[in-house]
């Protein structure tokens, strides 16, 4: 589905990124983990073509991402606050969010009935901006909004910090079901080792830009990772 | 602040050196009188603005509570912040000059100081006011229709306030041991502002951000027009719900009037043909330069939203050029009453407008591409302008807006009449609405193009 080729990104003489190959197949659940600055982030914000690698490329089911724009109607992310719109309730930005990838009210509000539980009760109906809810609500809001439209790739960055515990745990239920279930590519990038060893079947390890560990999820990962990250 | 700014200072300097001489020319009478007795409405205007636009020191508060600091000294620096405030310091380019003038004219040296140092005084109560009513909408309206009726009525004679105000600043100049009293209200008001202040330190009190009740709206009558409807939709919120949206609509609106200066006859180097044509795109264009000109500033918090979202350049910029164009229509409408300065003049609107939707709309899409500003939605910092909006490139970019329609018109004024004048302006706004699609086409490479700059500048906060 999605594959990097000679992929890097250098601000002035410092490389942030540098990726010699890297393949990622259709419906796989993919877990980026690393210490800040190893390039998770630039990694994703490459994918989606907010900037520009200095080398090499990404293409994405066939499309070179900074070439065309034809990969966005299969593809959504959800990274930060900047993908939310803090004047909007969070019932306009699903709407929103669907009118843009073809879905109506009725289509939005039935995958919204799937998500009651996610939500707790915190984001339909509080007469609330988006601006105004806390993080971790503002968090689920831009996580759901991010598989309205049936998406083949869903890229989400730190999905799990600031979520309360159930949430997280609810949160891992639906990320497995979506690549197991419905053949969805979910890109997950987390400082927590143990929810990404549990969500994701492939884990990749990023220090310092360059890609240092590709595992498949196995019963030693965890310890595989904790003695990576520990010494 | 660098343009809005710049603009009143030279305003207000001005006005300081000239006013005293303005109105001994016109035979008014005591030039000092004549200025006491228009100074209720000099302190209204200035209260009006400063709750319009005046940033409130609580926002940088709250990383200071959990240091060392004492809360008064807290308080007492950010209060001691608003007065250093542009919105003070401003005046001095007015009152300074003025009151030179005057004791070059002869007038009393104590005098002067007590009448200069007793609206200093004043012009800090307002500061103060500001900070003590800030966010109560009900007041702000209730004073300022207030003044609005008070000057309507003067204008028709009904009720002159002036009579009973002026006396209370000539106080301060015939009896100048007076000016004490404002510097007593000034005391007393700046205590009540600290100790309010004091008061509601918390941050579920005063520094709560206050959070309005948020309402889902439909607007479903747009969706007729598609995917631009959902666009227009996005944008009729913004202007809605946040204030900064709001601030640039009613600068729009006021423009309307900035003819009265041009087609009233009240300024002499405005009389002409030529300035009137420049009048007649502001008239029309207010919302298309306050609001244009920050196209896509406007969506700068969520831009990398928009830029991975399934969106075609071309619809997003339809609708803001829409928005633009709807505005200029019903400014064009509400700018009917020029006719009464004669069809010359409502013409030069006309004319001024249809440059607007058929060239100005363009230009202000493409410069926004360059203006890079990220914005800061809910509050009205830089609502004047920015100096990161003023590249070499967005200013090249204001001369074919402003000086071309006036190139354009004198050649037709000069060549054949003053109506071939106008027909020529129509005539190249008509052309370029002919030409949309391909000004599109080329807005929307330049947009592409600036894409990754723009998104790494939108990232720099506000």
């Amino acid at each position: 589905m999605i594959t990097a080729h000679n992929l890097s990104k250098t601000y002035s003489s410092q490389t942030v990124l540098n990726v010699e190959s890297l393949e990622i197949p259709k419906g796989q659940s993919f877990g980026l983990v690393g210490n800040n600055g190893a390039g998770k982030t630039t990694l994703f914000s490459l994918l989606l073509d907010l900037i520009q690698p200095s080398t090499g490329h990404i293409i994405n089911n066939e499309i070179q991402v900074d070439q065309s724009e034809a990969w966005k109607p299969f593809t959504s992310a959800f990274i930060d606050e900047t993908f939310l719109i803090g004047y909007l309730t969070p019932e306009e930005y699903f709407y929103f969010i669907g009118e843009l990838r073809g879905r109506n009210k009725a289509d939005v509000d039935a995958l919204l009935s799937q998500f009651e539980d996610f939500f707790h009760g915190e984001i339909l109906g509080q007469k609330k901006y988006l601006r105004d809810l806390s993080k971790g609500n503002q968090k689920k809001a831009g996580i759901v909004a991010s598989f309205i439209g049936n998406p083949e790739v869903v890229i989400l960055d730190e999905p799990f910090a600031n979520l309360d515990p159930t949430t997280q745990i609810r949160l891992k239920g639906i990320i497995k079901e979506l690549a197991t279930k419905e053949n969805v590519t979910v890109l997950v990038s987390s400082h927590d080792l143990i929810h990404v060893t549990e969500v994701c079947e492939r884990i990749v390890v990023l220090n310092k830009g360059e890609v240092v560990k590709d595992i498949q999820t196995s019963a030693e990962t965890l310890k595989e990772l904790e003695t990576f990250f520990g010494g | 602040m660098a343009f809005g700014a710049l603009y009143f200072i030279g305003v207000f300097l001005s006005l300081g050196v000239g006013v005293y001489f303005i109105i001994e020319d016109a035979d008014l009478g005591d030039p000092l009188r004549v200025v006491n007795q228009f100074m209720i409405y000099y302190l209204a205007f200035d209260m009006v603005f400063r709750y319009m636009l005046q940033k409130m020191p609580v926002t940088n508060i709250k990383p200071l509570l959990y240091l060392p600091f004492k809360k008064s000294q807290v308080v007492y620096y950010s209060l001691g912040k608003t007065a250093v405030s542009f919105f003070n310091w401003s005046h001095a380019f007015f009152f300074v000059p003025f009151s030179i003038v005057l004791l070059t004219q002869d007038y009393g040296v104590a005098n002067v100081v007590g009448w200069h140092l007793g609206l200093m005084a004043l012009i800090y109560c307002n500061n103060f006011i500001n900070v003590l009513v800030n966010n109560k909408n009900n007041v702000f309206y209730g004073i300022a229709g207030l003044f609005i009726l008070l000057g309507v009525s003067q204008y028709y004679g009904w009720f002159d306030i002036t009579t009973y105000t002026a006396p209370l600043f000539d106080i301060l100049f015939d009896i100048p041991v007076t000016a004490l009293i404002p510097w007593a209200i000034l005391l007393a008001l700046f205590g009540s502002a600290f100790n309010y202040f004091k008061k509601n330190m918390y941050l579920d009190g005063g520094l709560a951000t206050k959070a309005s009740e948020a309402k889902t709206e439909n607007l479903d009558w747009l969706n007729r027009f598609g995917n631009l409807g959902t666009f227009l939709k996005n944008d009729i919120k913004l202007i809605k719900r946040n204030k900064r949206a709001r601030t640039a609509v009613i600068m729009g609106f006021f423009f309307i009037f900035y003819g009265l200066l041009f087609f009233g006859g009240a300024v002499e180097s405005y009389d002409n043909p030529f300035m009137k044509i420049f009048a007649g795109i502001f008239v029309t264009g207010g919302f298309l330069f306050s609001f244009g000109q920050y196209v896509p500033s406007w969506d700068s918090s969520y831009y990398p939203l928009m830029m991975s979202q399934n969106i075609q350049y071309k619809e997003y910029l339809s609708s803001k050029w829409y928005l633009v164009i709807i505005a200029t229509v019903i400014s064009t409408f509400l700018a009917t009453f020029y006719l009464y300065y004669g069809w010359e003049a409502y013409a030069a609107v006309l004319a001024g407008a249809i440059y607007n939707v058929g060239i100005n709309s363009y230009l202000v899409l493409w410069g926004g591409a360059y203006v890079k500003t990220p914005i800061d939605l809910t509050s009205n910092k830089k609502a004047f302008g920015d100096k990161q909006a003023f590249n070499a490139k967005t200013l090249l970019l204001t001369l074919p807006k402003l000086l071309l329609p006036i190139i354009i018109y004198t050649i037709g004024h000069f060549a054949i009449s003053p109506a071939a004048g106008y027909i020529f302006v129509t005539l190249f706004g008509v052309l370029g609405f002919v030409f949309k699609d391909k000004a599109f086409e080329i807005i929307e490479k330049i947009y592409k193009k600036e894409k990754y700059k723009t998104l790494v500048a939108y990232k720099q906060k506000a």
